[in-house]
Parts: structure tokens; sequence; C-alpha cells
């Protein structure tokens, strides 16, 4: 920053007029891109050593360099991640828990947040008797660890009848995105001008239409947000996946872990390479295809007090 | 005739702090009422009341006749226009001005209709396609007291409509609401903190402060015979000087101001016959100089301190009888500081208060 006021200080040459020139290759600029670059290899090159190996025969494996590219490109790993890879008990590889996934990632990811935007809204605009404790509550629930809760959550799910299925583990998913989704959504909506609200109010809208004509066309910025943080995290999530559902209905985490912790036969690295990729193929998809909006998402209020 | 808007006894509370106490208005059919008054008074919170956005602690709201106090907003025959103007945003301004009506499950024909005329009497016929982000602040205005308007309703409700629009605007405006309010004649309130906006608009203006109305008059009753001092000062820019003093209505009535006797012929009282100390005031505007302060009953000698050119006139600074003095003198003249003018007035003009309870005598 030294060089900059410097130069702002120093009176123009006679001639200037229009935007002031830049140099390419400043020092400042020079700093800032070599640490942008060390940081990016840092984090691309466990990605690179990944793929590379995914793409290799065993034997390559075994007897190259780790960081060499493969001589001989095979997708057999992959194609035996996807569908005969054995994750315990079955031999029909990821995309059972792929679809697994799907099935537990859709709806709860759906229910939370539309739960979670109703609520922010109601917390925020029709500020009811004890909507205070209400929320202060919900937010307590976000402070209690989960541990404490995964025996009690069992017993409830048991008795519900749902334990083992992929309903209750959606259930799950929906209740414990609760807090942070109504506490993103509230903050979103108290940015919303209050006499908007009146302004519909006047005119003869109620609760639903209020939601539904004026706040939900607000709030899209937010919903995308909402949306990748919810599928990212129950797309991810093990702990939940492993405990409350039945083998047949592991997510695709727990299915992966079953492959790569195997502990019999051989160690096909390769194979565990492809299935950690294609874990990871969903979350990814979704930070590329909305990082944009996920930005602008967050500087609309997500993050605002 | 039964008035258009009467409010009963209404208190208000948000928690322990009291916004409203006990205030009572009458409002006649087509009135153009302005409650004015200073920021935190609790004029939008009034205002809110009558729309039904916020529940009264105690009292009740009558609106012709119905009893509305906990009647939903829409149902009690109210337009409401915000100073933000609360245009909502992902809608054209088409959209604003139907929403209201849709809601209501209006046949498609009446929609059209009253879209129609709304938009040819607020002139905004080729903004309806456009969204509200593509419109300049006095447009989005126009857009919001059109979707009041659209409404049909009886009672126009305005919080501080003008304040979010620069001066030249603001003026524009003003006369069109003024004249909106002559073609329509509908019941208008008014929220505002501009007291020309009060005195230009209003049929009667409400001054209000923590939650009471002071005074409830005709402008030109509020401007000439303020009920108490502190509308005294609220109203009139600059405001009136005021001296501390005392009344002495033993014989004619006479205050003393900086060693002289000025006796109050003219001078109408609410309350005759009181002596002792008083609050006498009048306006920097009814204080003359040169010529006609040779003919005033009341006349000073006093030193200009600082002069404030505003181009038509000037504003004088200067002390009477130690208390702070203003008073203009024509634009032409020039003036320095330590120069000597010679001042007059006319006490029947004048404003006297108790000091006690600060109100008229
Ligand atoms: N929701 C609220 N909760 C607590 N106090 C409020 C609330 N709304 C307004 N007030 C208080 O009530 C008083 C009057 O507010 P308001 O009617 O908005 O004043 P104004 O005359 O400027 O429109 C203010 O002192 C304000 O702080
Ligand atoms: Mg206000």
């Amino acid at each position: 920053m030294a060089d900059v006021t410097t130069t702002m200080q120093r009176p123009s040459p006679a001639h200037a007029s229009g935007p002031k020139p830049r140099r390419a290759f400043s020092r400042r600029n020079i700093m800032i891109y070599s640490i942008l670059f060390v940081l990016a290899v840092y984090y691309l090159l466990p990605f690179y050593v990944m793929l590379m190996t995914s793409l290799k025969g065993l034997t390559e494996i075994r007897t190259g360099n780790i960081f060499a590219p493969p001589v001989e490109i095979t997708f057999e790993p992959w194609a035996k991640a996807w569908s005969t890879v054995c994750t315990g008990l079955n031999c029909d590889g990821l995309s059972r828990g792929f679809w697994n996934s799907v099935k537990i990632t859709v709806p709860s990811v759906f229910f939370s947040i539309t739960v979670a935007s109703v609520n922010g809204y109601a917390l925020s605009m029709w500020r009811f008797k004890g909507a205070n404790v209400f929320f202060t509550i919900l937010i307590i629930g976000a402070f209690i660890p989960y541990q404490v809760m995964i025996y009690p959550i069992v017993v409830l799910l048991r008795e519900m009848g749902l334990y083992g299925n992929l309903g209750g583990l959606v259930l799950v998913h929906t209740i414990f995105g609760m807090p942070i989704l109504t506490l993103l959504f509230r903050n979103y909506f108290s940015s919303v001008p209050e006499e908007l609200f009146k302004a519909a109010r006047v005119d003869g809208a109620r609760f639903w239409t209020i939601y539904f004509k004026i706040m939900l066309p607000m709030a899209l910025p937010i919903f995308v947000v909402a949306v990748i943080l919810q599928t990212t995290a129950i797309w991810n999530d093990f702990l939940f996946g492993v405990i409350y559902t039945r083998p047949e209905n592991y997510p695709m985490t727990v299915q992966l872990n079953n492959i790569v912790n195997s502990v019999t036969g051989v160690k096909e690295y390769n194979v565990n390479m492809a299935a950690t990729l294609l874990s990871g193929v969903v979350p990814l998809t979704i930070y590329f295809l909305s990082g944009k909006l996920f930005v602008r998402g967050i500087a609309a209020g997500a993050v605002k007090g | 005739m039964q008035p258009s808007v009467s409010i009963q006894n209404l208190k208000l509370d948000f928690g322990s702090v009291s916004v409203l106490r006990d205030l009572n208005l009458d409002i006649g059919q087509g009135e153009f009422l302005v409650l004015l008054g200073s920021s935190g008074c609790g004029k939008s919170t009034l205002l809110n009341c009558i729309a039904g956005l916020l529940e009264p602690t105690e009292g009740a709201i009558h609106i012709n006749g119905q009893n509305v106090t906990w009647a939903e907003p829409s149902d009690r025959g109210i337009g409401m226009v915000f100073q933000s103007y609360a245009l909502y945003p992902q809608m054209t301004v088409e959209g604003n001005l139907t929403f209201g009506l849709k809601n209501a499950k209006m046949p498609k024909e009446e929609i059209k209709r009253r879209v129609a005329r709304a938009a040819e009497v607020l002139q905004i016929e080729p903004l309806l396609k456009r969204k509200p982000a593509a419109l300049s602040g006095g447009q989005r205005q126009r857009v919001a007291i059109g979707r009041a308007l659209v409404r049909d309703v009886d009672v126009f409700l305005f919080d501080e409509p003008l304040s979010n629009l620069d001066a030249k605007l603001r003026a524009d405006l003003r006369v069109e609401i003024k004249r909106l309010h002559q073609r329509l004649r509908n019941t208008m309130i008014y929220v505002t903190h501009d007291q020309v906006e009060a005195m230009t608009l209003a049929d009667r203006i409400a001054i209000m402060k923590g939650g009471v109305v002071m005074q409830l008059d005709a402008p030109g009753v509020i401007y000439n015979k303020p009920a108490n001092k502190y509308v005294a000062d609220f109203i009139g820019s600059p405001s009136m000087n005021f001296f501390a003093t005392t009344l002495d209505s033993t014989r004619e009535p006479k205050v003393r101001i900086a060693g002289k006797d000025v006796y109050l012929t003219g001078y109408e009282f609410t309350r005759p016959g009181i002596s002792g100390d008083v609050w006498f005031g009048i306006r920097p505007e009814h204080i003359v100089t040169g010529e006609l302060a040779d003919m005033a009953p009341a006349q000073f000698e006093v030193a200009a301190e600082l002069a404030e050119p505003m181009g038509a006139e000037t504003l004088i600074w200067s002390t009477l009888d130690g208390a702070p003095l203003r008073f203009r003198v024509d634009g032409q003249m020039t003036v320095s500081p330590g120069d000597m003018i010679r001042i007059g007035f006319d006490p029947a003009r004048a404003s006297i208060f108790d000091t006690v309870e600060e109100l008229r005598i």
C-alpha cells in the first residue's frame, strides 16, 4: 500500500489526461498473484493426484510415480466404482449409494428450506406473541452438540416407526437444518423494508399471499444460498446416514467409506480414487454452476446482522 | 354530519413506552388533515393505528360511522402512501396498481377501468409496463398514490410521502396532491414534519408532541394564534422571538421590554386580566424596519450581529433585552455587523404565554 499512496501524492505530469496508466507487473500484483498461485496449487494438487491415479491400472500405480500422468488411460476403475465394487454386503457399486443420496438430499433440502423460509418470514414480519421465545429456542438448538441427540433420536424414530427408513433420515436432516436456515431467512426478510409488508396488508394480502407474491420473488438469492448450503451439507453427511439408515439405504458417503476402508483383498487405489471423485461430483457441480449466485446471495444479506 | 374518521381515547404503548396517550381526533368528510410534529412524536404510529397496521392498547377508531378498531387494514376503506414508496419491486407498475384489486377478487373489466382512470389522473400511462426500479423517485411516488387511488377508498393516508424527494420535485408533487384532493374530495390524513407542506396543504393541522395533540386548528390560526409556546416555537421559520418579561394587567395591559413599557393595544386576550411572569413572543416577519418602524407602536434600537442574505430578504441576528432577536430586512439593504437598526412591531400581532404551563394568555 505504501507505494500506492506515494504515487497518489506525486503531481501529475503536465500532459496527463484520461485514465491513469497502470503497470501490469507492479510489485503488488506479483505478490498477490504468486500467493494465489501457491494456494491454487496447494488445493489442486491432491485433486490432480486423485484424477491421475483413478485413470491408471493397478500395476502402473504400484510401479510409477504418483504425480506422473497415466501412460495407458483406463476408465475401468470408474466403471467398477460405479457399478460392481463391493460395499459391505452388496456388490453393485456406488450407484446404489448415489441414488440413495439423491433420495435423501432432494426431499431434505426441499422440506428444510420450505419450512425454514416460512419460519423466517413469520418471525421477521408478523412478530406474533412469543416470537422471540420461539426464535431463541430455535437458535439454542443450533448450539447443542449433535452427539447428545443421537440416541434420543434413535428412540424417537423407532417409536414413530421411521428408524432405518429414508423417511426417518429426511426428517432428521430437515430438523437439524432448521436453526441455521431459519436464522438465514429471518435475517434476509428483516432487511426487507417494513413498509412493503404494510403496503401489502393495506392491499388486502394475507399471510400466504404476502409470502408467495411479495416475499418469495424477492428472496431468490437467499434461496440459492440455502439450497447450496443444504445440498452440500446433506450430501456430505456421514454420521446421520450411518446411524439412522439400514445398509441397503446407506447414502453415498457411507458406501464410499465401506469401499475405501474395506480390509479384504488388495487395496485398489484407482477404484478408491474414482469412487471418491464420484461422491464429490454433486457438490462440485453445484458450486461451479451457482458460485456467482452464491456470492450474490451472501452479499444480499445472508450474513448481515 | 358524521365525521369521516373519529378517534376516541386512543392509547398505544410499546411495552413500557407510551407513544400515544388518550388521543381524541375527529376528521370531517373531505377534510385534509395534516399531522405535524418533530420526528418521533408518534405521527406514524397514529397513522398506522388508523390504517390497522398497529393495534391500539386502548380506545376505538371509527371510519364513516363504522367501528373499525379490530378490522383488517384492507377492510377499512383506506389507502396508504408511504415515505419509501413501498412498491413491490418484482411487479410492473400495472402489477402494483392491480395487486390490491386482485386480492379483492374484482372483475377484470372493473380492474382495467380503474387502472386506466388512475393512470390518467396521475399521468403514469407510459409507465404501466415498467418495473419500479426503472422509475424516478417522483414517478415512484405517483405510482404509490395510484395504488391508493385504484382502490377507490374514502380515506387516504400519507406518511411523509415527499420526504425522500429533492426540493423541486417535492414542491411539484405537493401541488399535485393538493390538486388531487380538490378533484377527488376524499378525506386525507397527511403526516409530515415539514411545516411548509403542512401550511400549504392542510384544511386543519394537528400539531403533535410526545403522543399528544398540542393544537388542532386551521393553518392561519396555528400561525397567528398558537395555543402554547411549543406550537409558537415550532411553526414559522426562523422561529418566533421570545422575551421573558412581566405582564401587568392592573390597568391598560402592558409588558416591559428593554426598560420600555409596551402597551398591548389590540391584543386579543384568550385569558384577560392575568398579571405575572410571561413569555412575550413576536415573529421575525412581524418586525419592521425603516419608515414602517417609525410608525409602529413599539420601537427599539438594536445592533446587528450577523446578516444572512437569502436573496429576496436578509435575516438579521441581534439581541434585545438579553434575548436573541431575529428579523428580516429587504434583500437590497446592506447590513454590516455593528450597524444600529431601528425596529418596530405591533404588539397586537404578538403571542403571550404564561411561564408555568406555557399556554396562550
Ligand atoms: N415497534 C416499536 N417498538 C418500540 N417503540 C417504537 C416502535 N415504533 C415506534 N416506536 C417509538 O414510538 C415513537 C413514535 O414513533 P413514530 O410514530 O414512528 O414517530 P414519527 O412521528 O417520527 O412518525 C418513537 O419514539 C419511536 O421510538
Ligand atoms: Mg414517521
